[in-house]
Formats: structure tokens, sequence, C-alpha cells
């Protein structure tokens, strides 16, 4: 078995980290990167003063969370038209082309609706990180802000978000390692993820067990490094105070 | 209230009542301040001596009765509550400092920000302060690294950039370990001597009989007694005070 994996990475390594990684590392980073701003929408929408407001981001927060992922992919996947992605996003993609990126027009949808589904579904957990985060932060702090006579927005900015952002960043952190393992639910679709190379190859070679070994290192060893360093870096923010 | 004459009361507050939930905190309050006047609150707690401080600068918004500042009804709908609050310098309990600013930032943070002074005149203001309550040499270092008494004393100091024209101290040594009382009510006494109006809701009786100008007792929603500090610690007429009095004064 040992011998065999070995021939499966000899073989097959520039498979999964070249196409393989690269896509799960770019869906990934994309969908905490906007997962974080329309999750940071939401939570302010959840604070709101006008009611309707807060009722739609709850409304939206519930749905989302209390549905399968799986489920949002396939509704997604197949609710998102093409044209709708590229009347949108196609300079993207011309972008890509223009710095020699050789994905076509195709897996470039296919890419998008997932993304914007994974993006949809992660916003809905970021937003009540980013909400917690900014309760949290002592009344005290808005009291003595207000005190000084400074205005609701400026004690936002300068005095509760600053110290919020220290709450929410090594959460966030995390999410990107959830989300780095959502993802191999996207190669249902197959958009050539880890999980997508891994069903090529098992495809190819008969295997079923030794190129699943293989993925799994990899997603570990990301997950891994990538949970040290968030780690490391909220004790600097820590000791920052 | 009939004599209405702004100018001579700085504070001027008429049947204020504050409830929360079903506890009624206030249940009205009429009180007026002079510039330069140093009245101390004293009481039980639960009596209403904060709400009635935190409802000077309507951190807590009283429902009913009205709050004039220099003959100015600040409960009115449409007045500039930031404005007044400018005026109004606020200590807290529990110190509040800003943990993610330096000592220098946390002074100069708000007369930057609200265009009273440029960045350069509140960093010579923020120095000259900090040298003033001996804290110059932590300028740079965030609060976090300073003990109880040094992070009151920036509090104050902070609340002092913006050049008020009343302090409200809301029990501002309750929360230290006793060897650091004194270095804040030094810098309190100082403030005190100077002139500055002052309205402080205190424990410390000591301190209390020996500042002011005027002692509040206050029981249960209302100011059952007031007077001078003589009167009030050598003489309670209310027997409310007294059993107070003959409490913490063992």
């Amino acid at each position: 078995m040992l011998e065999r994996i070995v021939i499966i990475w000899t073989g097959y390594w520039k498979m999964f980290l070249g196409e393989g990684l690269a896509i799960t590392l770019s869906l990934s980073a994309t969908t905490v990167v906007f997962g974080a701003i329309i999750g940071s929408a939401l939570a302010l929408m959840k604070m709101c003063r006008i009611l309707p407001v807060r009722w739609i981001a709850s409304a939206y927060i519930e749905v989302i969370r209390g549905t399968p992922m799986l489920l949002q992919l396939y509704f997604f996947y197949f609710m998102i038209p093409n044209s709708f992605v590229l009347t949108l996003f196609g300079w993207v993609h011309k972008l890509m082309i223009l710095f020699g990126s050789e994905v076509t027009q195709r897996d470039f949808v296919k890419f998008m609706c997932i993304a914007i589904a994974l993006i949809i579904n992660s916003s809905a957990y970021v937003s009540e990180v980013i909400r917690s985060g900014i309760q949290a932060v002592d009344r005290g702090q808005t009291e003595a802000s207000r005190s000084l006579g400074l205005s609701g927005k400026q004690t936002f900015f300068r005095i509760v978000l600053p110290q919020a952002v220290k709450n929410i960043l090594p959460a966030l952190g995390n999410e990107f390692v959830m989300i780095i393992k959502d993802t191999s639910l996207a190669s249902t679709f197959f958009i050539g993820d880890l999980m997508s190379v891994y069903n090529v190859v098992r495809g190819k070679t008969y295997l079923v067990m030794e190129p699943l070994i293989v993925v799994a290192a990899i997603y570990l060893v990301l997950t891994y490094v990538l949970s040290n360093l968030i780690a490391a870096w909220e004790r600097r923010l820590k000791k920052g105070d | 209230m009939t004599d209405k004459t702004p100018v001579e009361y700085i504070i001027e507050t008429v049947d204020l009542h504050k409830s929360f939930g079903n506890l009624h905190v206030l249940k009205g309050v009429s009180e007026r301040v002079r510039p330069g006047e140093v009245v101390s609150i004293i009481g039980p707690s639960g009596g209403g001596k904060s709400t009635f401080l935190r409802c000077l600068n309507l951190l807590e918004i009283p429902e009913r009765g009205h709050i004039f500042i220099h003959g100015v009804d600040i409960t009115k709908k449409g007045v500039d509550v930031n404005l007044h609050r400018r005026k109004m310098g606020m200590v807290f309990q529990l110190f509040n400092v800003f943990p993610h600013l330096t000592v220098e930032q946390n002074i100069t943070l708000a007369p930057v920000l609200t265009k009273k002074s440029t960045e350069k005149e509140a960093k010579e203001a923020a120095r000259a302060l900090l040298s003033r309550v001996g804290l110059y040499d932590k300028l740079n270092e965030k609060p976090g690294r300073l003990s109880g008494g040094q992070k009151q004393r920036l509090a104050i100091v902070r609340a002092l950039a913006m050049e008020p024209e009343v302090m409200l101290f809301d029990e501002p040594t309750s929360a230290l370990d006793p060897e650091m009382v004194g270095e804040v009510l030094d810098v309190i006494r100082e403030l005190v001597h100077g002139g500055m109006t002052t309205v402080i809701v205190t424990h410390e009786m000591g301190f209390a009989k020996e500042v002011s100008n005027r002692v509040l007792f206050m029981d249960d929603g209302v100011i059952a007694e007031e007077g001078t500090p003589d009167q009030i610690f050598n003489n309670p007429r209310n027997p409310r005070t007294r059993e107070f009095l003959s409490k913490v004064l063992q």
C-alpha cells in the first residue's frame, strides 16, 4: 500500500499540487474575502435601527445556516444563468486570459457559480462572527467615547471596530480553514479542485484508497499550517494590548 | 421652576425620572450646580447616584424631567448632545481607557476628531497634561501596561483634554486597590482647587468632606438630604442619612 501511495504521488503530484491545490486555494480565498465583506454588511444590517433591514438580514442568515451547504451549491449552480455571471464578471475572465491563463469561459462560469454559493454560505456564518465580535467590546468603551463628545459613527469606527477586529480576525482565520475543507463539496460539479483531481486519479489508476490518502495529507498539511499561523497571529494580537 | 436664570447655574435638573424596566431608579431629582461648585453625592448603592450623574450627559436618557446646561434644555429633541457632552468631562469607575490606543492617543483622539485642536496642539496639550499627573514617561505605552491608578489618572486627563467646564466623577476610586486611591484623589483635589466645577459620586467620605462645597445624600431615587459637608457629616437631620453615615464611618 505504501509503495502504491508513493507511485501515486510521484506520478500525479503535479496534478494535485498544480491545478488541484490552486483551485482549492483560490476558491477558498475568494470565498473568505468576499464572505467577510458581505458578512460585515449583514452584521451591520442586523444591528441596524431600522426594523425591516434587521428582518431581511435575520431571514437571510437563518435560511443559509438552516439548509445544507451541498443543497445551496446545487441551488446556485443551477439557478445562476451563465449570462449573469458573464455580464458581471466577464472582465475577470478577460483579465485572467490577458495574464496567460488558459481557463475556458465554461470553467470560469462554473467556478464563479460555485464561488457565489460558497460566498453566500460563508457570509451568513461570518456575519454572526462579526456581530458577536462587535458586541463583545465593553459598553464602557462606547460610553467613554460618547462622553468625550464623539458621535456614534466616530465611536464605532475609532473605538469599537478596532477592538472588535481583534476578536474577529482569528475567528475569520478559522473560517478560512473550514472553507478549505468545505470547498471539497464543490467537486460534485467537478471544478478541478483537489477533490476533483482525486476523482480523476482514481479513474485513471483504479485505486481508491491510495490517492485518497494523498489528498487527505495535502488537506491536513494545509489546515495544520494555517491553524498554527492563525494561532501565532492571535498571540501577537493579544500581546499588543 | 419659576426663577430660571440660566447664567447662574451651569447644570440644572428639574424633576428627573428614570426607570430600568420595573425599577424606578430616579424619582424626581431637581438640583442645581453653580459654576465653580464642588458637589459630592453620597448614599447607599442602588440609591440612584450613578444614574443621576449619567443622566447629566445623557448616557442615560431620563423618561421625565429636564436637564439644563447653561440654560439650554438638552433633553429637548434636536439639541446636539455631542456639543454639550464636550463641555462635560466624565470619569468612570472602571476607567474605560481605550486599550487599542497609546496613552498619548487616548488623550488626543477626541480633541482632534472634534476639531477642537490640531494634531500638533493636541499632542502638546497631552504631554503637558501627562506631566501634570506624572505619566509623561508612559506616553507611548498601551494602557494594558498601566496600573489601575495610572489608568484612572489617564482617564481624568483624557477628559480634561477637551477643556470641559464641568467634571463628572462616577465613583472614580471604587475599583482601585487601596494603595492607589490616594494618587487618584490627589489629581482630583488639584483639579478642584483649580476651580473646576465638579460633581462626584463617591464612597470616600473623608474626601467628600474635605473638597465639597455641598454634599447630596441620595437614597431611594431622591435627594434625601443636602447641605454643607459640616451639616451632612456632623449634624445630619434625616434619619436615613444618620443610618448610612453610621454604617460607613465606623
